[in-house]
């Protein structure tokens, strides 16, 4: 950590607070999950919290994401509120996509999230179009798409990569590489080492970044976007980083086993959870302990506000398909 | 009335719809150049910021129209083939048709997928001979497919206005066909039926290039003393179905008349809301004539036996009357 930095102390301040959040929101849901509070399983962002906060925070409100299966960080950190996000893991009415959606579905568009998505690579050209459209429009915004290394070998994402290139989209791709499309290791998947690497065969720069060092996630995101917004055309940014849990919620109980206990570990080691408070508290920057508290707060009433929110009537399953309804349709089954 | 092209028609639509909501933006292949014909000089008039050739790369811009229809576009999407809807797939059914039901109802994805050139045209075998919208229907996506070219305007322009992702099936079989357009402005509302041709003793349903089709069958069996009539739904989903079930009842006879796959085809789901629906007024078991359950093979005599045939509705028809009137 670079104790000269530029920034100032309340931003300091809030990629921990977002970062803190992330991580307990997480091992919230995770709870929630195993009481049942929470329907299915969620895919958890712990380890991954320097990346979301360090992209997102170097982005303005108007700014759009696209998100992934593994999306919660990536909302809280874009501004999405932890109430109505819970509400919607939960399935109630008072959620972001009124119980439509859970955890994979999650979308703000008024906060240009343009939703977390169940299918790996295909928000990626979603941002791309959005990026177009700013562009039509004579409005300087950028589209952030999010993705995983796995989301990496997916077509779509190379169409997109090529279609944001050709027509000098403002987009950044954003390459979230935790080292696993679930249990199968990138090594195995790709035969790149820098996935960032791949970047120059779109005639794009690629440039590869620490994902655990909130600091260097946002440095490099901040010089993106600005390149970017400058109008020179899409990058594609590579963060190295790496979740310390399972794929999903479910994964400890199936007793999957394809990282060693070690690796783990070793990572571990480089928590940003551990070293960059350590490091606020180190230059008197501020005390983590008084964020942690407040973000408990935060999330005790997010979960009460869910908790007590009603479910949504089921003949409203119905609802919403159309933004122009005709009567009869959507057909219901019986 | 004038007379124009089938063809001409969907370009006058576009000119129109382009002219009145800057939005409007046409992303496709060989667009520029319009292979196909619909966007001939169009970026003439409307230049490079509103007329996007894209690379083969189906998914991709696809999704790409998704995200700019959320903000704020309304692209119409050119697919040069039909079977390309089958790459860019999950674009369609899993992104562009579902997030909105997804995000509970957040925003709106005014897309409109321009499917020329649809069904088989002659020589051109498997992967460019299908009719794919039951597929989309299946998902919820609403579709249309015009017979005529005054259909073609109206519906288009109707679905290009649409909030919603609207997928138009231009047949390859009716592209050149002419037909009577108003001059003046219209629009065709998507989930209206039209009865083409009365008549008492038996209802066909007809689906695209077919009407025409079923039209003439009809004139035939008119010479014969029977009373045919021709109904085109044009709107698939959303379907008419008051105006169906009327025609049904009316007659009591019920042939369905389409070029789509046999199994799980449009057919299906029509005869299945007619059995459901008018089942007391049938006076004899609906019947269905479909194109069969292989792609369309490339040999002229091969392809002509897989798909619907006039011959074969006119055949259906007078067995269906004897049948019923024993």
């Amino acid at each position: 950590m670079n104790p000269t930095h530029p920034l100032d102390r309340d931003k300091l301040i809030g990629f921990y607070r977002t970062m803190r959040l992330i991580r307990r929101f997480e091992e919230r849901v995770v709870e929630l999950v195993n009481r049942d509070e929470i329907p299915g399983v969620t895919h958890e962002y712990v380890g991954q919290e320097a990346v979301a906060t360090g992209v997102c925070h170097a982005l303005r409100p108007d700014d759009v994401i696209t998100s992934t299966h593994r999306g919660h960080g990536h909302i809280l950190a874009k501004g999405g509120d932890p109430r109505r996000m819970i509400a919607e893991l939960m399935g109630k009415t008072t959620g972001y996509n009124l119980g439509r959606g859970g955890s994979m579905h999650i979308a703000d568009l008024s906060l240009g999230i343009y939703g977390a998505n169940g299918i790996v690579g295909a928000g990626s050209p979603i941002a791309c179009g959005a990026a177009l459209a700013a562009k039509l429009h004579g409005i300087d915004r950028v589209a952030v798409a999010f993705f995983g290394d796995g989301g990496m070998n997916q077509g779509v994402v190379h169409e997109a990569l090529n279609l944001a290139a050709i027509w000098k989209l403002p987009v950044i791709f954003v390459c979230e590489n935790n080292g696993y499309a679930i249990s199968a290791s990138i090594k195995e998947m790709a035969a790149l080492e820098r996935l960032a690497d791949r970047a120059a065969a779109y005639g794009m720069p690629g440039e590869w970044v620490d994902g655990m060092d909130v600091l260097a996630v946002h440095a490099a995101t901040t010089r993106a976007v600005e390149r970017v917004r400058g109008g020179a055309g899409p990058m594609l940014l590579e963060c190295r980083t790496y979740r310390f849990v399972g794929h999903f919620t479910a994964e400890k109980a199936r007793g999957l086993k394809y990282r060693t206990e070690e690796e783990i570990a070793e990572w571990r080691k480089r928590d940003p959870l551990v070293i960059y408070p350590a490091w606020l508290r180190q230059e008197g920057i501020c005390d983590p302990a008084q964020v942690d508290a407040e973000v408990e707060a935060l999330l005790e009433e997010a979960v009460a506000f869910a908790r007590q929110s009603p479910f949504p009537a089921p003949d409203e399953a119905l609802d919403g398909m159309y933004a122009v309804p005709y009567p009869g349709f959507p057909a219901r089954g019986w | 009335m004038r007379e124009i092209r089938y063809l001409e028609a969907l370009t006058e639509a576009l000119r129109e719809e382009m002219r009145r909501d800057p939005s409007v933006v046409i992303i496709g292949e060989d667009v520029r150049h319009s292979l196909r014909g619909v966007t001939k000089g169009i970026i003439d008039e409307f230049g490079p910021d509103r007329i996007f050739d894209t690379p083969i790369s189906e998914a991709g811009f696809t999704g790409l129209a998704t995200g700019a229809a959320m903000a704020g576009m309304r692209p119409v999407v050119e697919y040069q083939i039909n079977a390309l809807i089958f790459v860019a797939f999950d674009q369609l059914v899993d992104q562009a048709q579902k997030l909105r039901y997804m995000m509970g109802g957040q925003g709106k994805i005014p897309v409109t997928y321009l499917v020329v050139a649809s069904g088989a045209r002659r020589g051109l075998a498997g992967q460019h001979s299908d009719h794919p919208y039951p597929l989309l229907v299946h998902m919820g996506m609403k579709a249309v497919m015009p017979s005529t070219p005054r259909d073609a305007k109206g519906l288009f322009k109707a679905a290009i206005r649409e909030d919603d992702p609207v997928v138009v099936f231009a047949p390859a079989a009716l592209l050149p066909v002419k037909g009577a357009v108003p001059e003046g402005e219209y629009t065709i509302p998507l989930g209206q039926a039209e009865v083409k041709r009365e008549g008492s003793d038996l209802t066909i349903i007809a689906v695209g290039p077919l009407v025409p089709e079923a039209l003439k069958c009809a004139e035939s069996l008119a010479s014969e003393g029977i009373a045919a009539e021709v109904l085109d739904p044009r709107s698939l989903l959303p379907l008419d179905r008051e105006t169906i079930l009327a025609s049904a009842r009316k007659t009591g006879r019920v042939i369905l008349f389409d070029d789509s796959n046999r199994t799980c085809g449009y057919a299906a789901e029509l005869s299945a809301v007619i059995a459901e629906e008018a089942w007391d007024s049938l006076r004899a078991p609906i019947r269905r004539i479909t194109r069969a359950d292989v792609p369309v093979p490339f040999s002229p005599p091969l392809e002509a036996y897989v798909l619907p045939s006039r011959d074969r509705l006119l055949e259906e028809c007078r067995q269906l009357l004897t049948g019923s009137r024993a």
